[in-house]
């Protein structure tokens, strides 16, 4: 296993700083799901084409099959599991459950993180807007309007919220 | 039987209330095959084929052993030897020899990405390095990949022991030639030549269609362990946890006693999730190393070898006098079944006229088998490729015969009573009530403006399926009741369920509790697909729904000291009565559940429901395109469905199937599509290359309900999930054709086939 190293990295995840091992050819994907359980974070084509791994790193929207483990060092990640607080769920989760904006639910964790994202860039975003951003995001059962629709309804709560 | 004649005052039915496992599913709590963890577990990846089609001369699996870190290998001898037979998978059937070898290769391989070898190590990276060890020696073979080609005399052959099963009358086919086409089918009635000669008008016009995935977002997988007292568990993501059970358990020839599956959340099926891969294997590296092992595909594995669509060669010769009657049709369908036997071509017979009322008609069905991975349910299995030929033909008629295409679709829709392909009478159908609605609504009203745009309807037909459902209920003292299903849970099954056993019972849907349980802890159910899952599902409810009822009216009986027969139980969940010193009783739901303990014991009754009384789906669909013709791309600019749902239990969840089917049709009809280079091999199996529509490649889908209860389900159900899958390919076809006056016979249409039409030729 000459390929292989084990690596030891620091990074605060969901606003708590951990400190884990990774195989040196760990992706952040990899890395979250088996090295910190977070399952939340979905491998769907772990080549950066569908978005089901999609999380927020340091600001940024990145699919976390495409950044290696080691890239994050002393970074800050969000996941899906970090979105809820402890009495109520984020806006977006609340309108994607109650706008029925997922079916098998698998692609939705990388679609409330690439949402998030959006949001905090533009607050209002028009619909066409809205696709255009969630283009790197793959849902095969909605046919994306009822996530669309879920994506406004909570901007609006969260523009209400400011 | 339950008639419905018209739409009762539902209380829950028809309400869009938060599914129970949505929270789970916002929050990434919600566990899916791939996030199975178990103590010792093992990591399995499987070497797959570089060739279309090789002899397997000799696997040396010897250096990859000695990698530190790998446990075990195994190939196809491992697995028991199976014989021919036909083993049920609950959405077609599969013969256990050809599973197996479709699990690990036998003595040949049969597609690029054909499975030949798998290995067990102590994690993910050491197994997939393990595989690049991993010596096989291949003898090359011809190839053939194309369905026609396969049909040929001269076609490399890839199962010399195949014949051409033959279901048809008077069929001349040699009985002991070795060949591809698997098998012919054919379904007739009427006089055919009779009908023809009563035409004013014919139209023979012959289609291609593509090959098409599932493309769910989520991989298969399988997790397995094989105890040391011989009891084997298996956690996958599938569409039906009973049909994993009897096909692990065929393949590793174990009494389904020894396995349990338990049914993991679920990314997504829409048929692909059926058919077993990993799972058996998984379970057999288990055996040879005593730990749990997991595995899951690459997303390239799952393009390769899991089901995708059929590749499909339809021809069509219909018949039409000048006032729009449909007086013969002449169907012929060969569809590429993959590496072995058995497409989707069945179904696609008996949907291929469904839309019509056609007396004099023959519609022949070729199975055939082709050097491309074997082909597995998709979404109304067989009715798109086949009603998109017949759809594209009808719409031309309309065209010669200068008629509205939607009226000679009215004119020509069957209706209750009218017989189907196979001689039967339809039972009460929405043919007709969705051409009207499609009549009637603004999107067909509305005017198209501008160059190079154009609007196009066509309809689509799909059975929906019964098959057995099992439930069990329990009253809890509280009132809170739970309901333990066997159905997997796709897209909202728990809801759609749960407020079916509520509105049986009266009370709200908070107070029911649904949850998916495993193989040993509830009645055979067939698999979540066809259709079938909202009414099977919905008649067990209502059956329990009926026995509860049944049971607490009984119970105030002995409270009061009264004969059952005087008390009554309402539809809001009141027990009513008198009690045996003539005072006026009553018990609200609560109630009466509190003082179950103290008399006489909870109350909790199972139940298993197989009813053949499943309503058909119509669906019509309209597509607005417009075509940019220096770059050949289409964009829709409106699309609308229209569909006869029967009873829409949960209304946004049914908008969700039709878009998300319409969504899926729409990638068929203009971009998705599987690419074969001059070796045989896939050039496309990624999700960037094999372009399923993305948020901006949609415009709202808009969706009109039409509710035709089903006379045989107690709350009308019919399923919703498959139908709107079928129109798309043949609405936007039409469409292309009011834009730019092109008839295209293949899909998809992409920019290259518009500009090969457009552009001037050479």
């Amino acid at each position: 296993m000459a390929t292989s190293e084990r690596l030891v990295i620091t990074a605060t995840i969901n606003g708590d700083e951990r400190t884990f091992l990774a195989d040196s050819r760990d992706s952040l994907l990899e890395a979250l799901r088996e090295r910190l359980d977070l399952k939340g974070v979905k491998e769907g084509c772990n080549n950066g084409n569908c978005g089901a791994c999609a999380v927020i790193l340091d600001g940024r929207l990145v699919n976390s099959c495409c950044v290696m483990a080691a890239e994050i060092e002393g970074s800050r990640v969000e996941t899906v599991e970090g979105l809820a607080g402890p009495e109520a769920l984020h806006p977006l989760q609340q309108c994607f459950l109650e706008g029925a904006a997922l079916q098998c639910g698998i692609c939705t964790p990388g679609f409330l993180m690439s949402s998030k994202a959006l949001l905090a860039e533009n607050p209002a975003p028009t619909d066409e807007e809205v696709r255009f951003w969630l283009a790197g995001n793959l849902c095969r059962c909605t046919g994306y309007d009822k996530i669309i629709e879920a994506v406004q309804a909570a901007a609006e709560q969260m523009r209400a919220q400011k | 039987m339950v008639a419905t004649p018209q739409k009762p005052a539902y209380k829950v039915i028809g309400t869009r209330p938060v599914r129970p496992d949505g929270v789970d599913k916002v929050t990434g709590r919600a566990a899916y095959g791939a996030d199975v963890v178990l103590e010792g577990m093992l990591f399995g990846s499987v070497l797959r084929s570089p060739h279309a089609h090789a002899r397997i001369k000799r696997i040396d699996t010897s250096k990859a052993l000695a990698l530190p870190g790998v446990k075990a290998i195994i190939t196809n001898a491992d697995f028991p030897a199976q014989e021919s037979g036909t083993l049920d998978l609950g959405e077609g059937s599969a013969n256990p020899k050809w599973l197996v070898d479709n699990v690990l290769a036998g003595d040949k391989v049969l597609y690029h990405g054909h499975a030949v070898a798998a290995v067990a190590a102590v994690d993910w990276h050491t197994a997939e390095e393990a595989l690049g060890l991993i010596d096989v020696e291949y003898e090359l073979l011809p190839f053939v990949i194309n369905v026609r080609e396969a049909m040929l005399d001269a076609a490399p052959i890839l199962h010399h022991d195949l014949r051409t099963n033959v279901r048809a009358r008077n069929v001349d086919t040699p009985k002991d030639r070795e060949t591809n086409v698997a098998m012919h089918m054919r379904v007739e009635k009427g006089d055919l030549a009779a009908g023809f000669a009563e035409a004013d008008i014919v139209i023979e016009r012959e289609f291609t269609t593509s090959q098409f995935h599932q493309g769910y977002i989520e991989p298969q997988n399988g997790t397995a362990h094989w105890n040391h007292d011989g009891q084997i568990t298996v956690w996958t993501s599938t569409q039906g946890a009973f049909s994993v059970r009897d096909q692990v358990a065929t393949l590793l020839n174990q009494p389904v006693a020894r396995i349990k599956v338990v049914p993991m959340e679920i990314g997504g099926g829409f048929g692909g999730k059926i058919p077993v891969y990993l799972e058996p294997v998984a379970a057999l590296l288990s055996k040879k190393t005593g730990h749990p092992l997991k595995m899951w595909m690459s997303r390239e594995a799952v393009f390769q070898a899991t089901g995708p669509t059929s590749a499909t060669w339809n021809r069509v010769k219909i018949g039409a006098k000048r006032d729009g009657t449909l007086v013969a049709a002449d169907v012929s369908l060969c569809f590429a079944a993959g590496a072995y036997p058995g497409s989707a071509v069945g179904a696609g017979v008996l949907c291929a006229l469904a839309p019509y009322a056609i007396p004099n008609q023959r519609i022949d069905g070729f199975d055939v088998v082709t050097n491309t991975p074997k082909t597995a349910a998709y979404r109304a299995p067989g009715a798109p490729a086949a009603e998109y030929a017949v759809e594209a033909t009808v719409d031309e008629i309309a065209r010669a015969l200068d008629m509205d295409p939607l009226d000679l679709r009215l004119k020509n829709a069957p209706e209750e009573g009218d017989t189907n392909s196979s001689g039967a009478p339809w039972p009460r159908i929405g043919a007709k009530a969705v051409i009207t609605a499609i009549k009637e609504s603004a999107h067909y009203n509305s005017e198209i403006q501008g160059d190079n745009v154009g609007r196009g309807i066509a309809l689509g037909f799909w059975f929906n399926g019964g098959m057995e459902s099992s439930s069990s209920v329990a009253v809890n003292p509280d009132g809170s009741v739970s309901l333990i299903l066997g159905s997997t849970d796709i897209g909202g099954t728990r809801a759609s369920l749960a407020m079916q056993l509520a509105e049986a019972l009266g009370v709200p849907y908070e107070a029911i509790k649904p949850q998916v349980v495993d193989t040993d802890s509830i009645g055979y159910t067939a698999v979540t697909g066809g259709s079938r899952t909202t009414f099977a599902g919905g008649w067990v409810a209502y059956d329990l729904g009926q026995e509860i009822r049944k049971r607490l009216t009984e119970r105030a009986a002995r409270i009061w000291g009264v004969d059952i027969s005087t008390v009554t139980y309402h539809d809001d969940a009141m027990i009513t009565g008198t009690d045996k010193d003539g005072k006026e009783q009553r018990f609200t739901f609560e109630e009466i559940c509190r003082r179950l303990p103290s008399t006489g014991g909870h109350i909790a009754v199972s139940a298993m429901s197989r009813r053949n009384t499943a309503g058909p789906a119509y669906a019509g669909h309209i597509a607005d395109v417009k075509v940019d013709r220096e770059t050949g791309k289409v964009t829709v600019l409106r699309y609308t469905a229209v569909q006869d749902v029967g009873t829409a239990i949960h209304p946004s969840y049914v908008e969700g199937q039709i878009q998300g089917g319409a969504a899926q049709g729409i990638g068929m009809a203009l971009q998705e599509e599987y690419w074969y280079d001059d070796q045989g091999h896939l050039r496309n199996g990624s999700f960037l290359d094999y372009r399923m529509p993305v948020a901006n490649d949609l415009q709202p889908i808009e969706v009109i309900l039409v509710e035709v209860p089903n006379p045989g389900h107690p709350f009308g159900v019919r399923g919703v999930g498959e139908v709107p899958i079928v129109p798309p390919q043949a609405a936007i076809r039409n469409a292309l054709r009011d834009a730019i006056g092109v008839n295209f016979y293949h899909t998809p249409v992409t920019p290259t086939r518009i500009l090969d039409e457009l552009l001037p030729r050479a």
